[in-house]
C-alpha cells in the first residue's frame, strides 16, 4: 500500500469565486450559481460539457440534489461531501481523483455556505444526537490553547507574543484591503488588533476569522486536454489528506504548539510535488489562518520556519506581501471571513490568480516568477483531533 | 449492633453574603452567609459528591446493599433521581436505588429506615433551597448534599450505634409548596411553634427512654428542622447541658434542608469521642429523635474534608449571579445555539463513562478518555480494561477562557489536564476563578450538571481546583 499521487495528472482549467460577505440578498442557490458560472464561462463550457460533479458545503444543504437543482444540471452525477473546514478543499480532491481515475473527462468541485443565515455568532454544526459529554467550546478557545503552550515552550513573553499575533492579523487585512472579493477590505493596525475585546484566552476579536456567505468553483480536466479549455492551466501536482484519530486529546507527549496532522500531510504533499526545500522553492501559500495562532504555528508545521522561529519571522516579515514567502496574500479566513463548504477553494482560486497574473498590481506577488510552486493548506477540528488538507499547485506540468 | 459506617457532607463552593441581598433590595437578607449551589450542581449532584465522600471515608471495601435519595428539589420527577446517583457511584446493579423525594421529612424518614436494620444502606441526600428575593427562605437556606452509610457490625466498623429513637406524626399546616412552585409558602409563625415544640419534647423524652439514657448523659445534640424559630426554642428545653446544643451552621451554611439532618449527623460523628450520646432531633411535620451512641472506632477515624473544614474553604458569588442561577432572574445568554438533549440511547450505552467517568487503559498503560476499542498507543483492539477515573487527581497542562460558547453561566474556564500516573483529558472547570487560574494547578473530577435541554439533565464530570481551594499548585 502506498500513496501515489496524481502529480501533473489533472489541471484546474477554470474557476470561480463569489465575493465574500454577509449576503442577505443572496440564497445558496444565487451563489452557487455565481460561482460555478464563473469557472464554466471562463473554460468556454456548460454545465452541460462537465461530466460529474463535487459539491462541499457544511450546513448549509445536504446530497447532491441541492446543487443540481441550482444549476438544473441534466443526469450528472453530483456527491455532496462535508469534512469540516476543509470541505472545499475536499471536494477539490475527489473532483481531480475522479479525472484522474479516468472515470471523467472533467468534474467540477464547488463549495459554498450560507453561514450568516443561522443568525448566530460564528460557526455552528448541525446536532447528532450524542451521550452530551461532548465538549462544547468554540473553535477560538481550542485554538487559544496554542497560545500560552507555545510562549512558555520557546520563552516568548505574553506580550511579545501578543504583538506576534496582531502582526499575522494585520498582514492578512493588508492584504485583504486589496482584495475586491474579501468581506473585510480596510486595513487594521496592531494597536487596534491587540486593544481589541477579548473572545476566548488572549485572543481578541480581531485573531479570529470571521464569518461569511460564500461560494468558489474549479473546472478540474484531464491535463492533456487542459489547453482546449485556457493557455494558463494549474496544474495539480500534490494532494494529501490526513483525518487526525484525536490521540492529541489523549496523549499526555501532545504540547499545543504544533498541530501533527498537518506535518503529515504536507510531508506527504511535498513528496508528491518532489518539494525539498518549501522555503526555497514555494513561491506562495494560503493557509489556514482561523485564528492568529493557527498561523503562527502553520509556519513552522509547513517548514516555512525553523521550530520555536515564526514568531521572529513573522515580525520580520518574511510572509507579507512583499516578504520572502507570501502567505495568504489574498488576505486569508481573516478577510474573507470562512463560509466552510468554500473556503478550501477559495484558498486555490488565489493561485489562480496569482500564477496566471490576474491578481490586481497592488495585490500581485513577485515570488511567482521564479518559485512555480504553491501550496494550499486547509485544516478543520483543532489542536489535537484535527484533520488537514494540503495540495500543490503549479502553472507548469513537469 | 446497628449504625453509622461512614456519614460526609458536601458543601457547595460558593456562598452567599446575606448583607447583599438588602443591599440589592432595600430589604430582606440578614447576617452571616448561606451555601449556594452552583449553576451547574442539583440536588443530584450534591448527592452524588457527598456519596462519594461518605463511601471514600467509610470502612474499606464495603459497599452499600440499597440506596435512598432524599431531596425537596428533585432534578425529575416520575423518572427516578437515585438511579444518576447509583452511576455515578458505580453501584452494582444489584443495588436498589429509590427515592424519597418532595418533603423535608422524607431525608429523615429514610434515615430512619436504614438505621432500622436489613442491607447496608446508603441514604444520600441533596438539597437545593431557595425562596422569593428578600424572603427569609432565601437567606435562610442553605444548599449541601450529605451522606449516611448505616449498617450492621458485620458489615464493618460502626462509628455510632444507633441505641434509641423516636417519631410523632400530626397533621398540621406550616409550610407547603404547590406542584411546580419554586417557592415555598408558610403560616403564620407562632402557630408552628405552638405545635412543634410540644412535638419535639414529646418525641425527645420518649427517644431517651428507648435509649435508657438520661438527657444529662447525652453529649451531643443537634437540632435541625423546618421550623426555625421551633428549633431555637426547642434546643432550650432539651434539658441538655451547656455547650451540648451543636452549632445549626445558620450563620454559615443556612438551612440544608432534606440535606440537614445528614449534614448535622456528620458534624456529630466528625466531633465525637469514644463512647458520647450524639443526638439528632428533626423537626419536619413531626418530630424524630435518633439517639445514637459513638463507639470507640470514632477516635481512629479521621475524616477528611470535614463540615468545618468545608464552612472554612469556599468563595462569594454575587448575589446577581446567584439570583440568575436560582432562576429568578434572566440574564442575556450568548449568542450561540443552546445545547440540544443528551439522547437517551448512547447515554445508555455509555452510562459508565458519562456518570461513572471510566475511561479505558490500554496494554500498554494509555488512557482512552472515553473508553475506546481501539487504543491510540499501541494499536490493540479490545484490550483495554476499564479505568475508573472520577477519584484521580490531575494537574492543569494548558487551559483558556470561553468567553464566546453557550453555557448557563459564561464564561467556560476549560483546561488540558495530565492525571496522576497517566492520562489525559481536555475538560471544563468549574468552581474556579479564571484569574487565578495557572499551568500546573492541581484539580480533582466532581460531578455535575452540564445543561438542560427539553427537561432533559445532562449529567457529566468537570474539574475544579482540588478541594475547592483556588491556587493549589505543585509547580
Amino acid at each position: 500500500m502506498s500513496s501515489h499521487g496524481i502529480r501533473d495528472r489533472v489541471a484546474i482549467v477554470g474557476m470561480g469565486c463569489t465575493d465574500f460577505g454577509e449576503h442577505w440578498d443572496r440564497s445558496a442557490d444565487d451563489l452557487i450559481i455565481d460561482a460555478a458560472g464563473q469557472a464554466l464561462a471562463g473554460a468556454g463550457v456548460t454545465s452541460d460539457d462537465v461530466d460529474a460533479y463535487w459539491f462541499g458545503t457544511a450546513t448549509t444543504a445536504m446530497s447532491g440534489i441541492a446543487l443540481s437543482q441550482a444549476l438544473k444540471l441534466r443526469a450528472k452525477p453530483v456527491t455532496r461531501l462535508e469534512n469540516y473546514c476543509a470541505t472545499g478543499s475536499e471536494a477539490l480532491r475527489n473532483a481531480c481523483y475522479a479525472v484522474a481515475s479516468g472515470a471523467y473527462d472533467s468534474a467540477l468541485a464547488l463549495g459554498v455556505e450560507k453561514v450568516k443565515d443561522a443568525g448566530y455568532q460564528g460557526l455552528n454544526a448541525p446536532p447528532i444526537p450524542t451521550d452530551g459529554t461532548q465538549r462544547t467550546l468554540t473553535a477560538a478557545a481550542m485554538f487559544s490553547l496554542v497560545v500560552p503552550a507555545y510562549a512558555q515552550k520557546y520563552g516568548v513573553s505574553e506580550a511579545e507574543l501578543r504583538e506576534v499575533l496582531a502582526r499575522i492579523a494585520a498582514k492578512n487585512h493588508f492584504n485583504g484591503a486589496r482584495n475586491p472579493r474579501a468581506q473585510f477590505r480596510r486595513e487594521v493596525s496592531v494597536e487596534t488588533i491587540c486593544n481589541a475585546p477579548t473572545v476566548a484566552g488572549p485572543l481578541g476579536v480581531f485573531d479570529c476569522a470571521g464569518v461569511a456567505d460564500g461560494a468558489a468553483a474549479a473546472l478540474v480536466v484531464r491535463a492533456e486536454d487542459a489547453h482546449r479549455y485556457t493557455d494558463r492551466p494549474l496544474y495539480v501536482k500534490a494532494l494529501s489528506f490526513v483525518a487526525g484519530n484525536g490521540s492529541g486529546n489523549a496523549d499526555p507527549d501532545y504540547d499545543y504548539t504544533t498541530f501533527p496532522e498537518v506535518v503529515q500531510a504536507v510531508t506527504e504533499a511535498y513528496r508528491q510535488a518532489g518539494v525539498t526545500d518549501p522555503r526555497g522553492q514555494i513561491a506562495m501559500a494560503e493557509v489556514h489562518d482561523c485564528f492568529t495562532p493557527t498561523e503562527l504555528v502553520l509556519m513552522e508545521d509547513l517548514g516555512f520556519a525553523d521550530r520555536g522561529a515564526a514568531w521572529k519571522e513573522v515580525l520580520a516579515g518574511s510572509f507579507a506581501l512583499d516578504g520572502d514567502l507570501p502567505v495568504n496574500p489574498d488576505g486569508g479566513l481573516k478577510s474573507f471571513g470562512h463560509p466552510v463548504g468554500a473556503s478550501g477553494l477559495r484558498m486555490h482560486f488565489e493561485h489562480w490568480l496569482q500564477f496566471r497574473g490576474e491578481a490586481p498590481p497592488e495585490r500581485q506577488i513577485a515570488t511567482v516568477a521564479d518559485r512555480r510552486l504553491g501550496l494550499v493548506q486547509n485544516l478543520g477540528g483543532y489542536p489535537g483531533e484535527m484533520l488537514c488538507f494540503a495540495s500543490i499547485v503549479g502553472p507548469e506540468p513537469g | 449492633m446497628r449504625g453509622i459506617l461512614s456519614a460526609a457532607a458536601y458543601l457547595p463552593y460558593h456562598r452567599l453574603d446575606r448583607a447583599e441581598i438588602a443591599a440589592t433590595f432595600g430589604k430582606g437578607g440578614g447576617r452571616g452567609q448561606r451555601t449556594v449551589a452552583s449553576y451547574d450542581e442539583d440536588a443530584t449532584t450534591l448527592a452524588v459528591e457527598a456519596g462519594r465522600l461518605a463511601l471514600r471515608r467509610g470502612p474499606a471495601g464495603v459497599e452499600p446493599a440499597a440506596l435512598w435519595f432524599a431531596t425537596t428539589a428533585p432534578p425529575y420527577l416520575d423518572k427516578t433521581n437515585a438511579t444518576a446517583v447509583h452511576a455515578a457511584l458505580r453501584l452494582d446493579r444489584s443495588v436498589p436505588a429509590f427515592d424519597a423525594a418532595g418533603s423535608v421529612r422524607s431525608a429523615v424518614g429514610a434515615l430512619r429506615a436504614a438505621l432500622a436494620g436489613g442491607a447496608t444502606t446508603l441514604v444520600a441526600a441533596g438539597d437545593l433551597r431557595s425562596g422569593a428575593p428578600t424572603s427569609p427562605d432565601e437567606a435562610a437556606g442553605g444548599d449541601a448534599g450529605a451522606a449516611v452509610l448505616a449498617g450492621d457490625a458485620d458489615d464493618g466498623q460502626v462509628l455510632a450505634e444507633l441505641i434509641g429513637a423516636a417519631s410523632l406524626t400530626e397533621e398540621f399546616l406550616d409550610r407547603w409548596r404547590a406542584p411546580g412552585d419554586t417557592h415555598a409558602k408558610v403560616w403564620e409563625e407562632r402557630f408552628g411553634e405552638s405545635v412543634y415544640v410540644p412535638l419535639g419534647r414529646d418525641a425527645w423524652e420518649l427517644a431517651l427512654k428507648d435509649a435508657g439514657v438520661g438527657a444529662d448523659e447525652v453529649g451531643r445534640v443537634a437540632v435541625v428542622g423546618t421550623h426555625a424559630r421551633s428549633v431555637k426554642a426547642l434546643g432550650r428545653k432539651l434539658g441538655i447541658g451547656d455547650g451540648v446544643l451543636a452549632d445549626d451552621r445558620s450563620a454559615t451554611v443556612g438551612n440544608a434542608g432534606a440535606a440537614a439532618p445528614g449534614l448535622a449527623l456528620t458534624t456529630l460523628l466528625e466531633q465525637a469521642t469514644p463512647g458520647q450520646v450524639l443526638a439528632l432531633v428533626t423537626l419536619a411535620d413531626g418530630a424524630d429523635v435518633l439517639v445514637l451512641r459513638a463507639t470507640d472506632a470514632v477516635a481512629a477515624w479521621s475524616p477528611d474534608r470535614t463540615v468545618d473544614e468545608q464552612v472554612a474553604a469556599g468563595g462569594p458569588v454575587p448575589y446577581g449571579t446567584f439570583l440568575s442561577w436560582r432562576g429568578e432572574v434572566t440574564v442575556q445568554p450568548p449568542n450561540r445555539p443552546e445545547p440540544q438533549r443528551a439522547a437517551a440511547p448512547p447515554s445508555a450505552r455509555r452510562a459508565e463513562w458519562k456518570f461513572g467517568f471510566v475511561g479505558s487503559r490500554d496494554p500498554s498503560g494509555a488512557l482512552s478518555l472515553p473508553p475506546a476499542r481501539i487504543s491510540y498507543a499501541d494499536g490493540s483492539i479490545d484490550q483495554g480494561t476499564p479505568a475508573p477515573m472520577a477519584d484521580v487527581p490531575a494537574t492543569v497542562v494548558t487551559f483558556t477562557v470561553d468567553r464566546l460558547a453557550y453555557s448557563p453561566s459564561p464564561p467556560i474556564v476549560f483546561a488540558v489536564v495530565d492525571f496522576d500516573g497517566g492520562g489525559r483529558f481536555p475538560v471544563e472547570l468549574t468552581d474556579v476563578d479564571p484569574d487565578a487560574l495557572a499551568i500546573g494547578d492541581r484539580v480533582e473530577m466532581t460531578f455535575r450538571r452540564l445543561t438542560t435541554a427539553d427537561g432533559v439533565h445532562n449529567y457529566f464530570w468537570k474539574a475544579r481546583p482540588v478541594g475547592g481551594t483556588n491556587g493549589e499548585t505543585t509547580s
